[in-house]
């Protein structure tokens, strides 16, 4: 059969543009940081040049094979008028997705774990619990999450599209780029390297090096959507494009920051105090509503109908669902700042806009669950699809919990309390790592063609032991949270503040302990999805229907 | 400086939330305004991860 792979043998292979354009940078880059590992001021610092001449130079040899053992011709845009898609991006996406998941949940029932028993500090800097809670925080959202977003956009891009991702190398160096930009910053933590930004602790370099690949995704996804051979663009990517563009704006917003020298890792921002603080918030926020909101939400719109084999409940709300969000939760972020030095009128702004969220997140959280209307039944069987929709009913309940917290009156008894870590885990537990691994679950068949996962019962056992974690999590912080604030604020009856502190960090033992415990349930789980993750690449049973039209395009080949 | 914040709120406050409610309005008019064509519209949208290739 006539495809572009049958252009004769003869013809003169080429480099093409893009593989000479990432020879030259990956050449002058490993020189470049060559000359700053001699010069680096610190040894934190040198490490980092190193691993950027390590990963360049490594970049240069890899191009450089792929180069010598590719054909001629680039692969096809489509094979028997069918798209050629390039899930090999998605594939490693997804893996290092598994991977850091297990990496970010282990680290947190490290840091659990030292704040029941503060000894496994060890009184050494590097498991300090101020180092490992940002790579806690970091390797979970932005390591796990962001390889699940990179790798299902890529995916649900391609296929809602019906076209081949956009470019050759430049897939490849999103996944690979955004990987080792968190080895770098993970990395960074633990030697001490921090801007000391809540979810925004990476120093200028690599900063700078995630804006690159940042616009890299955001070309390799428009440009995708720009070839699709569909008529409409399908409601996730939506989502998706909201994701990409608005964290590239954050990301540039909130580090505008000065350099000391090319040879220190420190720098300052432009703007101090107050000023500082807020943009810190904008951005803050907006990471939770753009990075963990926005883009899972994405994977709700496809992966719940896709596997419910339904078309999602009401796609005109969908579309209200959509530009409600996106134009309502940029304004939200003062409200991680009541009752400070920014002025009173921003504080309220802040509450009020996370008041009117409700709607959006609601009216997105009823279209998730009501696109089951019909197939409820499907949940006593598919753990996986039962998975989602537990995740979706937890979008609900955090989306609901946290436009509460932000009312001034109750931000004054949570906030700086436990509360405000069992609200987080129940949005980070329940709702985004649970539409992840639903995605995972999905996915993983898919991808290595697969009829289903090697064992639905393992998936069972991962959902059950998980949701008992996240119940014993989120109950236990509830309690330590309203336990705390109350414990800060009572008085005796001569005005004197009737507990000291270190009494309020006693109270909290018990409850520590039980979170802990909770912590490593939802590790036990993952760690169920890891061995069956493996098992299914490694074992399951092929998918008979696609194994046969495989053979038949291997053979047509 | 506070010249520029109080004509800035002025505006947020007057016309920008008059842009943004029209805005709003627009989206839910287009979501949900009954014409045939864009429900088929809707309708297809819907279905695209639905189909196999």
């Amino acid at each position: 059969m006539p495809t572009v792979r049958d252009v004769p043998d003869t013809e003169q292979k080429t480099m093409t543009d893009g593989e000479m354009i990432a020879l030259a940078l990956a050449v002058v880059l490993a020189c470049f940081s060559i000359i700053v590992m001699a010069k680096a001021q610190t040894g934190a610092f040198g490490f980092h040049a190193f691993l950027f001449a390590a990963a360049s130079i490594a970049t240069v040899f890899a191009v450089g094979n792929r180069y010598m053992d590719r054909p001629a011709a680039l692969p096809a845009q489509t094979i028997d008028g069918k798209p050629n898609y390039n899930m090999g991006p998605v594939k490693v996406a997804t893996l290092f997705a598994v991977f850091w998941g297990i990496a970010g949940f282990l680290i947190g029932v490290i840091i659990a774990l030292q704040l029941a028993f503060p000894m496994l500090n060890f009184d050494l800097p590097y498991t300090a619990f101020g180092r490992l809670r940002p790579l806690h925080t970091s390797a979970v959202i932005f390591a796990f999450g962001g390889n699940v977003l990179v790798g299902t956009s890529f995916y649900v891009v391609q296929r809602t599209s019906r076209a081949r991702l956009a470019g050759d190398l430049a897939p490849w160096f999103v996944v690979l780029g955004y990987n080792f930009f968190i080895l770098v910053a993970g990395t960074g933590y633990l030697l001490g390297i921090t801007q000391g930004k809540e979810y925004a602790e990476p120093e200028w370099y690599a900063d700078l090096f995630l804006t690159v690949v940042w616009v890299t995704y955001f070309a390799v996804f428009l440009l995708t959507l720009l070839k699709r051979t569909e008529p409409h663009i399908y409601v996730a990517n939506w989502f998706y494009l909201a994701f990409i563009v608005t964290i590239a704006v954050l990301h540039l917003g909130n580090n505008a920051t000065v350099p000391v020298s090319v040879f220190s890792p420190n720098s300052y921002i432009v703007w101090s105090g107050v000023q500082d603080a807020m943009v810190q918030w904008w951005y803050g926020h907006n990471a939770v509503g753009f990075f963990l909101t926005a883009g899972f939400l994405a994977l709700m719109y496809y992966f719940i109908p896709k596997r419910a084999d339904r078309p999602v409940y009401s796609y005109r709300l969908s579309i209200v669902h959509f530009w409600a969000l996106i134009f309502l939760y940029i304004w939200a972020g003062p409200h991680h700042l009541h009752y400070t030095a920014l002025p009173d009128w921003a504080q309220t702004l802040g509450m009020t806009f996370s008041i009117m969220l409700w709607m959006p997140s609601w009216g997105g959280m009823i279209n998730g669950l009501m696109t089951l209307s019909g197939a409820w039944d499907k949940l006593r069987t598919d753990p996986v699809l039962r998975m989602m929709v537990v995740s979706v009913a937890f979008y609900g309940m955090s989306t609901f919990e946290g436009p509460m917290m932000s009312v001034k009156a109750v931000n004054s008894l949570s906030h700086y309390t436990e509360w405000t870590i069992g609200h987080v885990h129940s949005g980070a537990l329940g709702w985004v790592a649970y539409i992840s691994f639903g995605a995972i679950y999905c996915l993983v068949p898919w991808l290595w063609h697969r009829r289903e996962m090697y064992s639905v019962k393992a998936i069972n056992w991962h959902f059950w032991i998980s949701t008992l974690g996240i119940v014993l999590y989120i109950s236990s912080m509830w309690v330590a949270g309203i336990l705390q604030g109350l414990m800060w604020r009572a008085y005796t009856s001569l005005g004197f503040l009737e507990y000291s502190f270190i009494e309020t960090v006693e109270a909290m033992h018990p409850l520590y302990v039980i979170r802990a415990v909770g912590g490593i349930l939802f590790l036990a789980g993952a760690l169920i999805m890891a061995w069956n993750v493996v098992m299914t690449i490694r074992k399951a049973e092929p998918d008979t229907a696609e194994a046969a039209a495989g053979l038949q395009l291997a053979a047509a080949e | 400086m506070r010249e520029t914040y109080l004509s800035l709120a002025a505006f947020a406050q007057t016309w920008g939330l008059l842009i943004f409610f029209i805005g709003f309005l627009g989206v839910v008019a287009y979501a949900f305004w009954p014409s045939k064509k864009r429900k088929k519209a809707f309708d297809e949208a819907a279905q695209i991860p639905l189909k196999e290739d």
